[in-house]
């Protein structure tokens, strides 16, 4: 069916619907050129409409191993080709089969750079991917529709459960977490119990953790007062590592700020800083929002990592609790692997907090 | 940290002449290299010993010495000049062999000079087998099996040890010379015995072969702060066992999952650090198409072939930044030239795929062994891009220049079902088109790929171009049905054939439907930056992205691929004119498909168009960007060819006129100028079948030239000496036709002397005439050249000249006239050639 991807600002898109479920989110872009399977099933991308850029999707298939989640929250899939006849050993089944079976929308045979130098220009904004023959009322109709507030609630894990191994304890505190965190914090010797992003100060401590993980997830970390409200009675209790979502709500925690930046960084190819020394990292990121710089002044922590792209914060660490976070995703999947140090360092700082 | 302090002047070393694994690549790395050494105040000292570069341009380096690249004469060059840092990472394995010998012979030693960038013991790493081995295990990146031999014994022990097939590979070769795949005793004793032969150092490693596997490639910099990156990957689309310089290659990879992807990503790094180098690098491996396995199975410690391929690919200039690198500066320091916000320290990510397809001789050699192993055999390549793979294959095949407009050879249509079986067993250069042939016949991708190996997705790709030929051949050819094929690069001419129609109404069909190509910019950031790049490529999409001015404009086509007689020398004059044309305030575009060249550095012009050299895409740029005129003479044959049909749409060749450039190409209206002229001639006759060139041929009397018409670098010109030559040559070297004529002449013994002059129609500059050395007969490309002459008398210069002036005034010459000129003397009675190109200044 022929299909149309239309954005607030009256931009649109042509291209031809999957299946004919319709979609309304904030239109985001990625440049990861592999890994659209992680990307699909990355809960930080809940309710929001996905567009890859590179153009040849669905290459090589799809294969449970590769989920990220229990399933997939994207709101759409925006696609220039979508491979019908993906070849590779690993593959279970094919990208559009496993769309069409979630019923994840997907508009395909869209010029996705065209998209993304409208996004580029005037910053992320709503969009809806609808059937061609859909009204602009009708469009504008679901364009107003207020945005969901709480996306975390969403993708957290309903109950608690543990990986378990002899090794420190961490609380891995799950607003939409990845699997390959919980894999590298696994495989990195960790025994970890995962809780739900609800879970008190309280309960959480009860637990006896040698450490705290604080895990990536959707939307504007201001959105999840309660999390924030928890990770500042966490602050000085113990050893506590964040991954971007994690990151923003330890600087809002410290009473720093977050801001939304005009496009975010989405992609397997940006360059960070490591200020203490010099080294410049190659890093998987997905953040559509960023720690004020100055906000973080006298708050206690220090700047470590800084995006060679912008200068935006990209880490940062208590100067004197055991508390690092970096904005950028060290466990890569999708993206490269440069940055799995980060997780050895923590394993340090839970030696420490014993 | 900044530029190193102490270096006021540096060294750079070039790659000398061209050669099969050695092409324009390093003319461009090169070109880079001074050029980036320059804007930091440095002095740059060259020194090649190929004049046809735009490096040894007075523009590009300070000080350019044209000598030969032996120790000696660069240890007189540095005795001279007294530089402080040499730079031999980016001139091929020629420059890198330099250096490793001034180091072992103490010469920078002994003149006090800092080899830059990559270090020595970097570069032995990598280079010397045993070394290379020894720090790949301690890395723990695996290697195939492997032993160094220095004689047969050794290596038939081996053999013994481990089983076939094995691989030859001999050390400090470029280009795989002399290298192979052994499967049984007696062929390791000949690939062996070769490549004993071509080792600098009489060595071979001989390996587990892995041929089959998945061949991909990484381009990875680092610098001295061990920052790393890699700037692209690629994926061949032959499986091991062809050299990847005659191996089809796409960029980036297709059927790796990210997870595959990061794993030999992560792995190149590792690579660049433990061997230590600073600059760029290319790690080949070995995937196994069935498990994660892998073996790394080389690595270039330089910039090679593939980093001008990555360059091109991506819009990350390697040869640059690798030179600033190697004067000091770290990649989060040097801004990413194609922002000019961002830095250097990124990887690009692409949003198009590209194409690389190689250009072999075998169409001037026609016996030649065509099947390819692992020693390179093409001379050229070229690249193309598209948002689709489909498109981006086509365009290549149209971007070749071997007499194809799309993905099929008419000549297989008469092959057997067992005879392309046969065929795609061997690896030629034909296996696409061979691929594509059984697909038409409806063998199954399952069967092809049991036989090639080639990864099922490429293979659905071309099924895909299969059956969309299935569709306009059999469909009525709607809008939405010739849109379809148009982003799946069809050309216009195939979908003509295939509905029984003509170029020009398939062309009005798609103007009708508003079908039209859009440009798309090469930015290195997909669209996630605002980019400065002129850098385009065509597309059919919903957006076009070229802000065309309204400035004066000029286009000037480039050359394509190297080919035989059609080198880097074009490239040397289409980027002098694109800088005479800056010099005038006038805006210059150039269109070229040939990725290892200086002219499709988006830095050379004021706008580049990545696109296929043929007549429905280059009317396509024009039609976009209205261009004053297209400057076609500095694109040798290619851009020649081009000229009347672009006449004939009504677009201005500026320069010499159309008719003037058919006056002289075309046999009988040249003889009918030189009779009006009154300048002798050979006696010859046009033919366009085998009977009227016996006939001719034996009126005129044996030995005979051959050649066709209107080809260029004597391609197929042959000396026949018997009706039977003639009658083999008309049958299996030439398709003479109606269309391809035949010229037979008259071949005389005698001296050639060829003659470059430059006309505005009124007057006529002749800066110098060349002597060849060879007699008259051998291309003149092939002969060994004079200058000044040394035997000519002043009568016989007055001639020339006179001749020469004549020629070029009566064809109204606005530009370059080449003629060729050939005497038998003490009689002096002249033979007239001509040819009518761009010229290669010879100092």
């Amino acid at each position: 069916m022929k299909g149309k991807l239309v954005l607030a600002d009256g931009s649109i898109f042509y291209g031809n619907l999957l299946t004919d479920t319709e979609a309304v989110g904030e239109v985001v872009f990625n440049t990861g050129m592999t890994g659209y399977q992680e990307i699909l099933t990355d809960p930080s991308y809940a309710g929001q409409i996905v567009t890859l850029t590179y153009p040849l999707i669905g290459n090589y298939g799809v294969a449970d191993l590769f989920d990220q989640s229990r399933r997939s929250y994207v709101r759409g899939f925006v696609i220039s080709e979508l491979c019908g006849e993906p070849s590779n050993w690993q593959m279970e089944n094919s990208l559009p089969a496993y769309l069409t079976e979630r019923n994840i929308p997907c508009i395909y045979g869209v010029d996705t750079r065209a998209i993304t130098r409208v996004i580029r220009s005037y910053g992320t904004m709503n969009g809806v991917i609808v059937p061609e023959t859909v009204g602009q009322e009708t469009i504008d109709r679901y364009l107003a529709l207020p945005a969901k507030l709480d996306v975390v609630a969403e993708v957290t894990t309903p109950e608690i459960y543990h990986m378990s191994q002899d090794g420190p304890r961490v609380v891995v505190m799950d607003l939409g977490i990845k699997r390959n965190i919980l894999n590298a914090l696994f495989q990195s010797g960790c025994n970890l119990t995962v809780v739900p992003a609800d879970t008190d100060a309280k309960t959480i401590l009860a637990m006896n953790p040698d450490g705290i993980f604080l895990s990536n997830g959707p939307g504007d970390p201001k959105d999840v007062p309660g999390s924030i409200e928890v990770v500042k009675q966490l602050l000085d209790k113990k050893p506590i590592f964040g991954i971007c979502l994690g990151h923003q709500l330890l600087a809002l925690a410290v009473g720093g700020d977050t801001y939304k930046l005009k496009f975010g960084h989405r992609g397997s190819n940006h360059p960070v800083k490591d200020l203490s020394t010099g080294r410049v990292y190659i890093t998987s990121q997905n953040h559509g929002y960023a720690v004020d710089e100055k906000s973080l002044t006298d708050k206690g922590f220090m700047i470590t990592h800084r995006a060679v792209n912008d200068d935006t914060v990209e880490g940062m660490k208590h100067s004197v609790l055991p508390i690092f976070s970096v904005q950028y995703h060290p466990e890569a999947s999708p993206g490269p692997d440069d940055n799995t140090y980060l997780f050895d360092e923590f394993m340090t700082l839970l030696g420490k907090g014993e | 940290m900044p530029k190193k302090k102490e270096l006021q002047s540096v060294l750079v070393i070039g790659s000398g002449p061209i050669v099969i694994g050695q092409a324009a690549e390093f003319d461009y790395a090169g070109t880079q290299a001074c050029q980036a050494l320059k804007e930091e105040g440095i002095r740059v000292i060259l020194v090649n010993s190929n004049p046809a570069t735009i490096m040894t341009d007075v523009h590009i380096a300070d000080r350019v010495y044209i000598e030969p690249l032996t120790p000696e004469f660069i240890a007189e060059v540095l005795e001279r000049e007294r530089p402080e840092g040499i730079l031999a990472t980016l001139g091929g394995q020629v420059g890198l062999n330099m250096a490793v010998q001034l180091a072992e012979q103490g010469i920078l030693e002994k003149y006090n000079v800092k080899l830059l960038g990559t270090p020595l013991e970097a570069i032995k790493k990598a280079e010397d087998r045993e070394l290379f081995k020894e720090t790949m295990q301690s890395i723990g990146q695996p290697i195939p099996e492997s032993t160094i031999v220095e004689d047969i014994d050794a290596a038939l022990q081996f053999a013994a040890e481990i089983g076939y097939p094995l691989i030859v590979r001999p050390a400090y070769t470029l280009g795989g010379t002399g290298g192979g795949i052994a499967a049984n005793d007696e062929e390791l004793r000949t690939v062996l015995n070769l490549g004993l032969k071509y080792s600098m150092i009489g060595q071979a490693l001989i390996e587990r072969s892995v041929a089959g596997w998945k061949e991909i490639e990484y381009e990875v910099i680092r610098d001295a702060a061990n920052n790393c990156i890699t700037v692209c990957n690629m994926e061949n689309f032959d499986p091991v066992g062809v050299h990847t310089g005659d191996s089809i290659v796409v960029a980036p990879s297709q059927t790796l999952t990210d997870h595959e992807y990061q794993m030999l990503r992560s792995a190149a790094l590792k690579i660049i650090r433990a061997l230590g180098i600073e600059g760029g690098c290319n790690v080949q491996y070995a995937l196994d198409p069935n498990s994660r396995k892998y073996y790394v199975i080389e690595v270039n410690p330089r910039v090679s072939r593939s980093s001008a391929l990555a360059s091109k690919a991506t819009g990350y200039p390697i040869a640059k930044v690798a030179s600033k690198i190697a004067i000091g500066y770290t990649l989060d320091e040097i801004t990413n030239a194609v922002t000019r916000k961002t830095k250097a320290c990124f990887e690009p990510a692409l949003d198009y795929v590209v194409v690389k397809f190689p250009r072999w001789p075998f169409d001037k050699f026609v016996f030649a062994d065509r099947t390819l192993g692992t020693q390179m055999k093409a001379t050229g390549e070229v690249m193309s891009i598209d948002r689709t793979f489909e498109g981006a294959l086509l365009k290549a095949v149209r971007s070749l220049e071997i007499g194809l407009h799309h993905l099929a050879i008419p000549e297989l249509a008469s092959l057997s079902n067992e005879e392309i079986h046969q065929r795609l067993s061997l690896v030629d250069d034909e296996r696409a088109f061979l691929i594509a042939e059984a697909l038409r016949r409806n063998m199954s991708i399952d069967e092809i790929h049991s036989i090639t190996l080639v990864d099922r997705f490429f293979l659905q790709k071309i099924a895909n171009i299969v059956a969309m030929e299935r569709r306009i051949a059999k469909e009525p050819v709607e809008p939405e049905l010739l849109l379809t094929a148009k982003k799946m690069g069809f050309g216009d001419r195939i979908i003509a054939e295939l509905t029984d129609s003509d170029m020009q109404s398939v062309r009005k069909l798609r103007m009708e439907a508003n079908i039209l190509p859009c440009y798309k910019m090469v930015d290195t950031c997909a669209a996630e930056f605002e980019a400065v790049t002129p850098y385009y490529y065509s597309t059919y999409a919903q957006e076009d992205e070229v802000q065309i001015t309204d400035r004066r404009k000029v286009i000037v086509l480039g050359s394509g691929p190297i080919r035989i007689g059609q080198g880097i020398e074009f490239d040397y004059c289409s980027v002098h004119s694109v800088w005479a044309l800056r010099a005038m305030d006038i805006e210059s575009v150039i269109i070229n498909n040939n990725p290892e060249t200086v002219s499709t550095d988006f830095d050379t012009s004021d706008r580049l168009y990545f696109e296929p050299l043929t007549v429905e895409d280059v009317l396509n740029v024009i039609e976009k960007e209205k261009p004053e005129g297209v400057i076609v003479q500095f694109g040798g044959q290619t851009a020649i060819n081009l000229a009347g049909p672009l006449a004939k749409a009504g677009v201005k060749i500026m320069g010499t006129s159309v008719e003037s450039i058919d006056r002289a190409e075309d046999r009988e209206k040249f003889d009918a100028l030189l009779e009006k002229l009154n300048i002798p001639r050979p006696k010859g006759a046009t033919v366009t079948n085998a009977a009227d060139a016996l006939i001719t041929a034996n009126k005129i009397g044996y030995p005979v030239v051959v050649r066709p018409s209107y080809v260029l670098g004597g391609r197929a010109m042959e000396i026949v000496y018997t009706d039977e030559d003639l009658d083999n040559y008309m049958k299996y070297a030439v398709k003479a036709s109606q269309e391809h004529p035949v010229l037979v002449d008259r071949y005389m013994q005698g001296t050639e002397v060829e003659v470059d002059a430059i006309s505005d129609g009124v007057d006529v500059l002749i800066p110098g005439i060349m002597e060849h050395i060879e007699r008259a007969g051998v291309h003149s490309g092939d002969s060994i050249a004079v200058y000044p002459p040394r035997t000519l008398s002043n009568a016989i210069i007055d001639t020339i000249v006179d001749y020469t002036t004549r020629l070029a005034i009566d064809l109204q010459v606005k530009g370059v006239i080449t003629c060729r000129w050939s005497m038998l003397l003490p009689k002096q009675q002249w033979e007239f050639l001509c040819a009518h190109r761009g010229m290669v200044p010879v100092y």
